[in-house]
């Protein structure tokens, strides 16, 4: 059966094991254009492993996953980035020996050759991009600060910064406020529904608050697979979601 | 090439190539057991292996003279004393680099690499101003001497299947010991996560430490055990030193059955090309096979998969 | 003013750059004989090898233990031009075969091997020079980045092909001369490379050549692709979602660093007058990697210090007490790890610099721009 073509994302069927421990089994699940897809799940559900597959860092046993109709499966990591997918990891990974610039700058779309890279200058519209993204997340003032001296939370929204540098049809977001202040977290769910206008995301995130604020639709994953699918009300009300995730 | 030859001279000649690529193997299974424990269960890159060969050789040069000069009455069984005392030398040896130096670089594994080198540098220094420059080879007790006529063409020399015994011997121990004993679980569970394991109460440490010094300690084992075949000097131990690793790193680090059966399939392929062509031509395939084998399978011949 | 930044020199880079030449192009001229020279010559060809490693090891994280590798192939294809020009019927004419090489004919060869016979023409030699360690080094390069192959299975693996090429560069000591190398070369062109006239010529060639390949590398530094670099080598999987090819990137440094080495492996032939297969092992290899570890792993200038340093004490020490350098030189690879693991630059950078550029700023006003690679302090605490 072919995807619907009004999706952006379909994932069909996919699976992977380790070692013949399924930690994602048989998932499907649909993505439209300008949904922010929240997942939500306990400890251990499979939601990293779901993202991991999605943007070809680990290799699916079996099942599809396209995305604007290329099979994402085939491709390498860099190839989803170009084909419009952008990831943030679960801990903040940034260059830490870099400045917040030459991090934004690494990450902006231009250059990813080797020769294209070696002949890259900083141009003005090139400046002016970063600028304007430094300022969206925050970190207009530390520009020529290096990334090693900023605090978790500021690695995090750097982190986002390099992904909407990219501009990326498709974000996807592994627990973006985990570790930051109340205050943090507020200026993140805003600075998170500005940046999902116009775009599609999945994120993952434990804090139901944040997820309640930004949601379209919830998928509430379960070893592995899906236990539950709809409005975050849906998903609240239903008893086999409070009975494994929310019920504790 | 066949021509000149009867079929029973042929079916001889085969016989003790495998047997020689026996010995071989027994060898190669001796020289890279303390590395597979050290590479491949601690991750450590010990660049000093060979040297701590050397050591091992070394110790049992020194009993051998010792029970020559002052008991010959029992210079027959010297051995098993010299391979013991040759384990706990290098050892203790081995345990002292652990704390002076490995310890301090658990996180930079090319680092390592460089510093172990620096030791090994240092302790050729240290045997070629102790034992001199020339090779040393131990006097091997009568019994070991001579070999077993099997069939009128076909003999085995004894000290080849000594240590061919002591090979056997050895990696059972060493599979007991990091497999099947609860110390084994502790090693496997600090190497895999350091902190967790210091948080369920195992010391780390001391793990480490007596860890690396197990892996050295067979090493030393391996040196003794070589001086029944053949003569050591000073540098010798930087001759083993890529052959070690490769052996490790083609069976797959982690597996010590990988490490077994790739130090089969190396010194068979070894000696059987050694029959057709000369010793550096087979040499040189034979690494040239294993270093193209693991272009295309880098996680060697058995691995696990492990998250990244 | 001369000494002011631009975006691919900042001001204590061009300090580091003018002070290099002043001593290699003046100092060392003027201050040694033509032997000392020539040694210094020598002792410069490795700080080639030194700066390719920078890139590789020093900022891309890649450590190849193989770099012996590519510069013998670099010195052995110089060396088979002059040899085979050193060979002429005429000069060979005692042998059982004139016109041979005298290796080959002491190993009973009566023919030229096929794949010697381009080595003739200077120009092939030449292109030869850079050009197979090169693609030597990209079939290794795409075989092992591409399967994400590197750490520690790297090293042992360019540790292993160095030791592979010694060992056929040996066994077969009728095409390659085995373990004396190919020696006896004379002439480059007509011109004799013995000469003391050569010899500093050759120095000047070299250190040109030098400096040709220190621009190149902080080109590559200085352009984004040397941030890509140290991005990768910290946080190699986030390079990949930023969307490069970390492959591709690897491929190149460890070709750039191979082209460096080879030349090197050049000028150390047309210097020294010789090659053998004890440039090219394990052993020289990784001492190699001690000069770049000595100099600073991050810094090129750093680098070529490390070289001479090195090498200048490997040839004091081994001569007045040789049982004291091979502990030296082990202490030196403690050393290097344990308590400097960024080298003399690292030395440089904490102690001389900050006075050298207080006393320049008071001199002329000059705004000195801080921002900088060598400062950049190694992930390791
Ligand atoms: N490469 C791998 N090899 C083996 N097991 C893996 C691998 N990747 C993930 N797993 C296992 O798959 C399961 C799902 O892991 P995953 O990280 O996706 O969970 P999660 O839902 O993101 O949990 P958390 O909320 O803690 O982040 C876990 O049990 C994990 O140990
Ligand atoms: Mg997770």
């Amino acid at each position: 059966m072919n995807a619907r073509p009004d999706f952006l994302l379909s994932v069909e069927n996919l699976t992977v094991s380790f070692d013949g421990f399924k930690a994602v089994d048989g998932l499907s699940f649909y993505v439209e254009p300008n949904e922010c897809r929240v997942i939500i799940g306990p400890n251990g559900a499979g939601k990293t492993t779901v993202l991991d597959l999605i943007c070809g860092r680990t290799k699916a046993t079996e099942g599809k996953v396209e995305f604007k109709n290329q099979e994402l499966l085939k491709m390498r990591e860099d190839q989803i980035v170009h084909a419009g997918v952008g990831r943030k990891f679960q801990t903040p990974t940034v260059y830490e020996d870099l400045t917040v610039f030459e991090n934004l700058e690494i990450s902006y779309p231009k250059g990813h050759g080797v020769f294209g890279a070696l002949m890259f200058r900083r141009d003005d519209p090139v400046k002016t991009r970063i600028n304007e993204i430094a300022g969206e997340v925050f970190l207009d003032d530390l520009l020529h600060e290096k990334a090693a001296f900023l605090s978790h939370g500021q690695k995090q929204w750097l982190e986002i910064g390099m992904l909407l540098i990219q501009d990326p049809e498709l974000l996807m977001l592994d627990e973006p406020v985990a570790g930051m202040s109340v205050a943090e977290r507020k200026q993140t769910a805003e600075l998170l529904n500005r940046i999902i206008q116009d775009r599609s995301g999945i994120v993952i995130e434990h804090d139901m608050k944040f997820v309640e604020d930004i949601a379209t639709r919830v998928t509430v994953l379960h070893q592995g697979k899906v236990l539950s699918e709809g409005s975050m009300a849906h998903v609240q009300a239903d008893p086999k979601v409070i009975e494994v995730y929310l019920g504790h | 090439m066949f021509a000149d030859y009867t079929m029973g001279e042929l079916g001889a000649i085969f016989a003790m190539q495998g047997f020689a690529g026996l010995i071989l193997f027994s060898v190669f299974v001796l020289m890279a057991l303390g590395l597979a424990i050290i590479f491949g269960q601690m991750g450590v890159i010990n660049m000093a292996h060979g040297e701590f060969m050397i050591l091992g050789a070394n110790v049992t040069y020194l009993t051998s003279n010792l029970f020559a000069n002052y008991i010959p009455s029992l210079f027959s069984i010297y051995f098993f004393l010299a391979m013991i005392l040759a384990f706990f030398v290098t050892a203790a040896l081995g345990m002292l680099v652990e704390w002076s130096l490995i310890r301090h670089l658990y996180k930079r594994p090319l680092d390592t690499l460089l510093a172990t080198w620096g030791l090994s540098l240092i302790l050729q220094q240290v045997y070629r101003s102790v034992f001199g420059a020339r090779e040393v080879g131990v006097t091997i007790p009568e019994w070991m001497m001579g070999s077993l006529p099997l069939t009128d063409l076909i003999e085995i020399p004894i000290n080849g299947i000594f240590v061919m015994v002591l090979a056997v011997g050895i990696s059972t121990a060493v599979y007991i010991m990091m497999f099947r004993s609860s110390w084994g679980k502790q090693v496997r569970a600090v190497t895999q996560n350091r902190v967790m394991a210091g948080a369920v109460g195992i010391n780390t440490e001391r793990t480490d430490r007596l860890t690396f010094g197990i892996g050295c300690g067979v090493a030393g084992v391996a040196g003794s055990a070589f001086t029944m075949i053949g003569s050591t000097g000073p540098t010798a131990g930087q001759l083993y030193i890529v052959d070690t690793f490769l052996v490790v790193v083609f069976g797959g680090a982690a597996s010590l059955l990988g490490t077994i059966a790739s130090a089969f399939s190396i010194s068979q392929a070894q000696s059987i090309m050694e029959f057709f062509l000369s010793g550096s031509m087979a040499k040189v395939l034979t690494l040239l096979t294993v270093v193209g084998i693991l272009m295309l399978r880098p996680q060697g011949l058995f691995a696990l998969k492990l998250r990244k | 003013m001369l000494l002011k930044g631009n975006r691919f020199f900042s001001t204590s880079d061009l300090v580091g750059f003018a002070i290099l030449a002043v001593l290699i192009f003046v100092i060392l001229p003027v201050g040694l004989d033509t032997f000392r020279l020539n040694l210094f010559g020598k002792y410069l060809t490795y700080a080639f090898v030194a700066i390719g490693l920078v890139l590789c090891w020093g900022a891309g994280g890649i450590l190849s233990l193989g770099q012996g590798v590519f510069f013998g192939l670099g010195g052995y294809c110089m060396a088979m031009f002059l040899k085979l020009e050193a060979s002429s019927p005429e000069a060979t004419k005692i042998q059982s075969t004139p016109g041979i090489p005298d290796f080959m004919d002491w190993n009973q060869l009566t023919e030229l091997p096929l794949w010697w016979e381009p080595f003739h023409s200077l120009t092939f030699s030449l292109f030869a020079v850079i050009v197979i360690p090169v693609v030597f080094a990209f079939i290794i390069g795409v075989a092992m980045f591409r399967r994400r192959v590197g750490g520690v299975y790297f090293a042992i693996i360019t540790q292993a092909i160095a030791a592979i090429l010694t060992i056929l560069i040996i066994g077969q000591q009728g095409y390659t001369g085995g373990v004396n190398g190919i020696t006896d070369l004379r002439t480059l062109k007509g011109w004799d490379i013995r000469t003391d006239d050569a010899k500093v010529l050759l120095y000047f060639v070299n250190g040109a050549l030098l400096f040709v390949c220190l621009f190149i590398a902080q080109l590559i530094r200085k352009s984004k692709l040397g941030r890509i670099l140290i991005a990768m080598r910290d946080q190699e999987d986030r390079v990949r979602f930023s969307g490069y090819d970390v492959a591709n990137f690897k491929i190149f440094v460890f070709c750039a660093g191979a082209a460096f080495s080879a030349v090197g492996g050049a000028m150390f032939t047309l210097q020294v007058g010789f090659m053998s297969p004890s440039f090219v092992g394990i052993v020289p290899s990784i001492e190699m990697v001690i000069f770049c570890a000595v100099g600073g792993r991050l810094s090129i200038i750093g680098a070529v210090y490390g070289a001479l340093l090195v090498n200048l004490a490997k040839t004091t020490f081994s001569e007045l007490f040789p049982e004291l350098w091979l502990l030296g030189l082990g202490a030196v690879f403690i050393a290097v790890v344990l308590a400097f693991p960024n080298g003399l630059a690292g030395l440089y950078k904490d102690h001389v610099e900050p006075r050298l550029l207080a006393l320049f700023k008071k001199k002329m006003g000059d705004d000195g721009s801080a921002e900088d690679f060598d400062a950049i302090k190694t992930a390791a605490e």
